[in-house]
């Protein structure tokens, strides 16, 4: 493998978002958002300004879950099938490059450039909360900025992995729209639903793990577990095993959900 | 580069099948077909972008997939047909991009570009250029690396005349440095007079396969003469032609024009010199690269 070829494809994938201001607009968007939130996220418990980091995560959580996802899934869902319907593919392919170099550097490059949107975006307002913040809310907020750029790279390498098996660009569309569906509104409903319908007495044990198959769910609970006031809010410490919950587990679950999509999506573009 | 017996199936149905071809250093060789014929299937295996179901193909004795991929593609130039490049990059930065992966030196992308006359686009964004002018930056960077073979698919599509003088100008200039070139075109007429040799294919098989000329031959495809000559000679060409096997003759105006079979060719014009400057004028029409490409294809 050669090293260079990944960095050629990936540094030309991250300029292009920088240049036609993909990731400066998505930065703004996450800045004000999270400012937003963080001021006025209590409005309607009746109170205006900033009240504590838990509850600005908390809230910041829930937008990340809807915004982040889509946002990969539209930056990725073309990487490769664009490239071929453009007709560039056969001549990227044509070169000294294999097409595993090719499939990594446009992840490295698209996922680079959602990351730098990401930690930019979060952490200008964190620079502007920092006044107001111990270190304990400094580390929890880092914590939200890494994981919010894990979910980021898994629902980018879900992208990736579409534009590989779809057959044109409409089709790619569609299907990262159905993921996106699936993942972030249909999945917890479906869960909920058979909970429901089986009145609690099946699938308890199973429940948590059943959670792990989604990375908007592992996000979450990475990010509510670890924040005690919150947790007995969100009624998760009922649900889920403390022993599941620890973020280094539930960050290899995140990692394992970015290198699988990626691993099939290589296997697939292999021939 | 050296093509042996190579075939390519899709279940039942045979997009190449059988292809034997070899073309020598410096030589400029069309290959041409209908859509379908089988050619984009074979110029894809050529540049090792599509597997073979069996067979070899071998560029400088060596294979464009498998361990020597990396070395066999450094001496490869391509131009896809129809290739969109990217819109939000300059000429220059396309030019750039592609010597890195290609690990063609940078300083290869100015005189590329000028090669193919863009040098005053060079920092213009692609979105900017015009159809030919996009065409022309894909044609330099086919040529970036100093490549040893090129393969052109369909290379004049959105040029204009003057363009295409120029870009077979550059052709001449490539194959007097030894650089090795496979094209292909649906514009027969463009090719004719510009190839080395040629293939004809059709079904997925090599139908006809040498020199236009030889082609033609070949097909025995028969040959006009257009004589212009004044009315009242008419039955003098025809008394002169009497005894030869003439297909046809046509008299119309100022004109008379004699089909022929080659074989007859040199005794029409050893009888038509018996018109004693009679005649005002005499053109030989040989078939056309399309009269031989139906020949052979249909």
């Amino acid at each position: 493998m050669e090293f260079r070829q990944i960095t050629t494809i990936a540094g030309k994938e991250f300029w292009d978002r920088i240049r036609n201001r993909w990731v400066l607009a998505v930065a703004l968007v996450f800045t004000v958002f999270a400012l937003v939130i963080a001021y006025f996220g209590g409005a309607q418990q009746g109170t205006v300004g900033f009240r504590s980091i838990e509850f600005t995560i908390a809230s910041l959580v829930s937008l990340v879950i809807y915004l982040v996802p889509l946002i990969a899934l539209i930056l990725g869902f073309d990487a490769i099938v664009g490239e071929r319907e453009r007709g560039s593919l056969d001549l990227l392919l044509s070169l000294p490059i294999t097409r595993f170099e090719l499939l990594l550097g446009k992840f490295f490059g698209l996922a680079g450039a959602l990351t730098f949107s990401t930690i930019s975006g979060f952490g200008l307002v964190a620079v502007v909360l920092s006044a107001q913040l111990d270190l304990a809310g400094l580390f929890h907020y880092f914590g939200f900025m890494l994981s919010s750029v894990l979910l980021g790279m898994v629902f980018l390498s879900l992208a990736v992995m579409l534009s590989v098996f779809a057959g044109d660009r409409a089709h790619a569309s569609g299907l990262a729209i159905a993921l996106w569906f699936f993942f972030v509104l249909v999945f917890d409903l479906l869960l909920l639903g058979a909970l429901v319908v089986t009145g609690g007495s099946y699938g308890g044990e199973i429940f948590p793990y059943l959670l792990l198959l989604n990375p908007a769910d592992v996000f979450r609970i990475l990010n509510i577990f670890s924040l005690d006031d919150v947790r007995s809010l969100y009624g998760l410490s009922t649900v889920f095993p403390k022993a599941l919950a620890a973020p280094w587990l539930l960050g290899l679950v995140m990692c394992a959900w970015i290198a699988t999509p990626l691993a099939i999506a290589a296997w697939r573009f292999r021939k | 580069m050296h093509v042996r017996n190579v075939h390519k199936h899709y279940g039942a149905v045979h997009a190449v099948d059988g292809v034997d071809l070899a073309v020598s250093r410096g030589e400029l060789f069309g290959l041409i077909g209908h859509n379908g014929a089988g050619k984009s299937t074979l110029f894809k295996m050529m540049l090792g972008l599509l597997p073979m179901s069996s067979g070899e193909i071998l560029i400088d004795g060596e294979s464009a997939t498998g361990s020597t991929f990396r070395s066999v593609r450094q001496r490869i130039g391509y131009l896809p047909e129809n290739v969109v490049l990217y819109d939000n990059l300059t000429g220059l930065e396309t030019l750039q991009f592609f010597s890195r992966l290609k690990g063609a030196s940078s300083l290869d992308c100015l005189p590329a570009l000028e090669r193919v006359g863009l040098t005053d686009a060079a920092r213009r964004r692609v979105r900017e250029y015009s159809k030919g002018m996009r065409q022309r930056l894909g044609f330099a960077q086919a040529l970036l690396g100093s490549p040893r073979i090129l393969f052109l698919d369909e290379p004049t599509t959105g040029l204009d005349p003057e363009a295409i003088r120029e870009f077979y100008t550059i052709l001449r200039g490539l194959k007097a440095e030894g650089v090795t070139i496979v094209l292909t075109s649906h514009i027969l007429a463009e090719i004719q007079e510009r190839v080395d040799r040629l293939a004809i294919m059709a079904n997925g098989r090599i139908q006809a396969l040498g020199t236009v000329q030889a082609l033609r031959e070949q097909m025995d495809l028969p040959l006009w003469f257009d004589i212009r000559i004044a009315a009242q000679h008419f039955d003098t060409v025809r008394n002169l032609l009497g005894d030869l096997p003439i297909s046809a003759i046509e008299a119309h105006d100022e004109h008379v024009s004699v089909r022929c079979g080659r074989d007859a060719k040199m005794a029409v014009i050893e009888a038509l010199a018996g018109l004693n400057g009679k005649m005002l004028d005499l053109h030989v029409r040989e078939p056309s690269l399309e009269d031989v490409f139906f020949g052979f294809s249909d």
